[in-house]
């Protein structure tokens, strides 16, 4: 297989690596090692996940920190961001608060020598449009993460299309997560499911019915198999699944900045389970998309209960994966001739 | 998510001040995939042995300062890191007797874009050593 050419580079999310450390076993730096052992040339951070202090932090943090990137190799890509409104007792954020958090973020991103940040979901249009100065002094791209079980088909996501093409500044745009096309439901997720106490034949007439897109009868389906209330409740999470088709991206590629190239389950055979990659990737190419592809694992969750979470291990196989896909190998072959 | 993490049992132990038994302790981690300023700890419904503990009666030290549990509502800069471990301190006299006890939290993180958050859930049964 010959890819086209295209200048899509390679990533990986930090978060990937949240079990490892949310347990201790591996610290910022190691998990920046990691990412050079893996041969993944960018990194994205949560700050507020693996960044104590955030958004407070002393200059000598980003001194370490580009003395890392330096040290390890590394391209610091995106900075993910949150907006917690709840944080004053009694009454919500205002939205001053939430532009000023925002502008916070900002500031951080820059130092931190990200050229995006990842705005969470729940943003409105307004408050992009008033951070939106601060970003593009510093040359950092607002881009909104698109994440099931919204597709940019969904009415808020065209709204901000529009707020984007009224605004016409190359520094507002998405973060696509590519969860957005499980066309195959997880089967670490039933798995988990299974573990807990649910029936297989319920467990197998929610993965059955999300596979076929027949959802609108599960309630009535599970109900009709003996099914619990806790059952109809994890259900509700199988509806926040999506498998949307990747050729709906075409129109807007212009507008994806960056991509969380989401994952929970990479088989010994070294493909995710759910999300078909080798269908994604051509359209991505195909549109001229120029960023970066950043590994996103997210199974840890569905093995914690049980099993010891391996991460790096994950990602080591999706990065490898993502390099035949992109077709890194075959260049390395033309390389070594 | 961190639901199973939630309870640290290596913090599990009686508590003197004085000289004399006052409690108890044990470790808590926010099943949530960020850190969070404190004032986004909800609620935190414990029960030891079936019996209900009131906030009243719980303080929170992170990183050798201590809260009372129903002041963090108002510590909106306090950050309780991702996986760092709390050290939730019970008021009791007395303490825990010897041997098996049942922990189980419920923790709540205000971690909504409107009001309300989400809840983890951990029980582990925990022994008070002689």
């Amino acid at each position: 297989m010959m890819t086209k050419a295209h200048s899509i580079k390679r990533a990986a999310s930090l978060y990937s690596f949240q079990e490892e450390y949310f347990l201790g076993k591996l610290n910022l730096e190691d998990l920046l090692a990691t990412c050079q052992q893996l041969d993944i040339p960018g990194v994205e951070i949560i700050g507020e996940q693996m960044i104590p202090g955030y958004p407070h932090l002393p200059d000598a943090f980003f001194e370490q920190w580009h003395g890392w990137m330096d040290q390890y190799g590394l391209t610091p890509v995106c900075l993910d961001q949150f907006i917690f409104p709840q944080i004053y007792k009694g009454r919500r954020m205002t939205e001053d608060e939430m532009v000023a958090s925002l502008q916070e973020d900002i500031r951080v991103a820059s130092r931190l020598g990200c050229s995006i940040i990842r705005v969470q979901h729940s943003i409105t249009s307004s408050i992009l449009e008033r951070a939106l100065p601060a970003a593009e002094k510093a040359g950092i791209s607002l881009d909104v993460e698109i994440h099931a079980p919204n597709t940019l088909e969904h009415p808020f996501e065209q709204e901000l299309i529009r707020t984007f093409e009224r605004m016409g500044s190359p520094y507002l745009g998405f973060v696509l997560d590519l969860g957005i096309f499980t066309s195959r439901f997880p089967r670490i997720i039933t798995d988990a499911w299974l573990r807990k106490g649910m029936k297989p034949e319920i467990a197998d007439f929610i993965s059955d019915s999300y596979d076929r897109g027949q959802m609108e009868q599960l309630e009535d389906g599970i109900r009709a198999r003996g099914g619990t209330q806790d059952d109809l409740d994890v259900a509700f999470f199988a509806k926040h699944l999506v498998s949307s088709d990747p050729r709906k991206l075409l129109p807007y590629m212009q507008y994806i900045h960056h991509v969380h190239a989401k994952f929970n389950d990479m088989t010994d055979e070294g493909w995710d389970d759910s999300i078909r990659y080798e269908e994604i990737i051509p359209v991505l190419v195909e549109g001229g998309f120029s960023g970066y592809l950043s590994s996103e694992y997210e199974g840890g969750w569905y093995l914690q209960d049980a099993f010891v979470v391996d991460a790096v291990e994950q990602v080591r196989r999706h990065q490898l994966m993502l390099k035949h896909l992109l077709g890194e190998d075959e260049q390395a072959a033309g390389k070594g001739a | 998510m961190y639901d199973c993490y939630m309870i640290v049992a290596e913090a599990f132990k009686n508590v003197e001040k004085d000289g004399q038994v006052s409690g108890y302790q044990f470790g808590l981690r926010i099943p949530f995939f960020s850190g969070v300023v404190v004032s986004l700890v909800g609620r935190t419904e414990l029960s030891v042995d079936g019996e209900t503990v009131p906030e009243e009666a719980m303080s929170i030290t992170l990183r050798g300062q201590t809260y009372p549990k129903t002041a963090l509502v108002n510590d909106p800069v306090t950050r309780w890191e991702f996986g760092e471990t709390g050290i939730v301190t019970v008021f009791k006299p007395g303490g825990l007797s010897k041997g098996e006890h049942t922990i189980d939290v419920r923790q709540e993180v205000l971690i909504g874009w409107q009001t309300g958050g989400i809840f983890g859930h951990d029980t582990k049964k925990l022994r008070i050593e002689p």
